[in-house]
């Protein structure tokens, strides 16, 4: 829902990470984006596009490494993936689960030259 | 050549919400990032809290809305101070408007801030603004079944206020279900329920803000 904000910070960071890095040019950056967090990875990729024009970023590719919502149940400690409305332990029915995984939202790494 | 990076995209806004945190408990400040659907009754809830405290607290808001200035007119007219922050369109309040506001407001005489964020279950979840405290508010009307719609919001509560009691004969929330649901989610949220408009609920709620408030300042001490 805010991909362009989200975006603009990934420019910032990425921008900094290669220059700190003394890098000419970015030609991929790696991420890891979580289900839960509702960024849309191709919102992503189009505004990146766009922003990155006459930067050192230009022409980047972006990978996106999706992670699934995931949950662990703290009564058997079941970890599993909840699906919409139901996230009840599959195994023992238990609402008592603590969400592990899905929340992702970081640059991994990035390509440079 | 590949650099290793692993840093969360969100690092700036992190940054600045650290800023503020350090500011707000360095002027000892109890600040509570309010977040709730449009509609739910967060301003009504912050004008029966500033009733309630009246003496006890000195209370004042940073309105965060995508357009308009309603709400901080209307607390402005019951005597609080509200600061307006429009974001244009965007979804949800960062850090960084938090950091602005937070210039405009005389911070000597704040013991509480709210800071009500733009009325949206989903995106005001992913960015910490420097508060102490994250407060859902969810109404009766809405349904009993968002925390599992919307399970990040509710898993980070510190508290949940259900408002709008008075309804509950007429919308068919099952509060025993929802209690249940929301609780397997989020096992350290207070919940209160409370009623804006009659101001059922709210000593509770006005209570243990109290309590939280004590609780900081001895940490901060």
């Amino acid at each position: 829902m805010h991909e362009m904000s989200v975006t603009m910070s990934l420019m910032d960071l990425v921008l900094e990470e290669a220059a700190k890095a003394g890098a000419r040019k970015i030609v991929g950056v790696n991420i890891v984006l979580g289900e839960m967090t509702g960024i849309i990875d191709h919102y992503v990729q189009a505004n990146f596009e766009l922003l990155s024009q006459n930067t050192p970023a230009e022409g980047a590719a972006l990978t996106f490494k999706n992670t699934p919502r995931q949950a662990r149940c703290r009564h058997c400690a079941h970890v599993f993936q909840p699906k919409d409305l139901a996230w009840s332990c599959p195994r023992c029915q238990s609402l008592e689960i603590e969400i592990t995984g899905g929340n992702e939202l970081y640059v991994e790494s990035i390509e440079v030259e | 050549m590949e650099v290793k990076v692993l840093k969360d995209i969100l690092n700036a806004n992190n940054q600045i919400a650290q800023q503020n945190r350090k500011l707000l408990t360095g002027k000892r400040i109890m600040a509570i990032n309010l977040m709730s659907s449009p509609g739910s009754g967060k301003t009504t809830l912050i004008m029966r809290t500033v009733e309630k405290l009246e003496g006890s607290a000195r209370i004042a808001v940073i309105e965060g809305d995508v357009s308009s200035s309603i709400d901080a007119e209307k607390l402005g007219q019951a005597g609080v101070t509200a600061i307006q922050i429009n974001t244009g369109g965007g979804c949800h309040l960062d850090a960084s408007m938090v950091n602005s506001a937070l210039a405009n407001l005389s911070l000597d005489d704040i013991d509480i801030l709210f800071i009500e964020n733009v009325g949206n279950l989903i995106c005001p979840g992913g960015f910490d603004l420097g508060e102490y405290l994250k407060v859902v508010i969810l109404s009766t009307p809405e349904g009993d079944d968002k925390p599992h719609k919307y399970p990040l919001l509710f898993s980070q509560a510190n508290a949940l206020v259900v408002n709008k009691t008075d309804l509950l004969p007429h919308v068919g929330f099952d509060m025993a279900a929802f209690t249940r649901v929301f609780q397997g989610l989020n096992q350290q949220a207070a919940m209160f329920q409370v009623c804006g408009t009659t101001g059922e609920g709210i000593g509770e709620w006005a209570k243990w803000l109290m309590a939280n408030l004590q609780k900081m300042r001895s940490q901060n001490s």
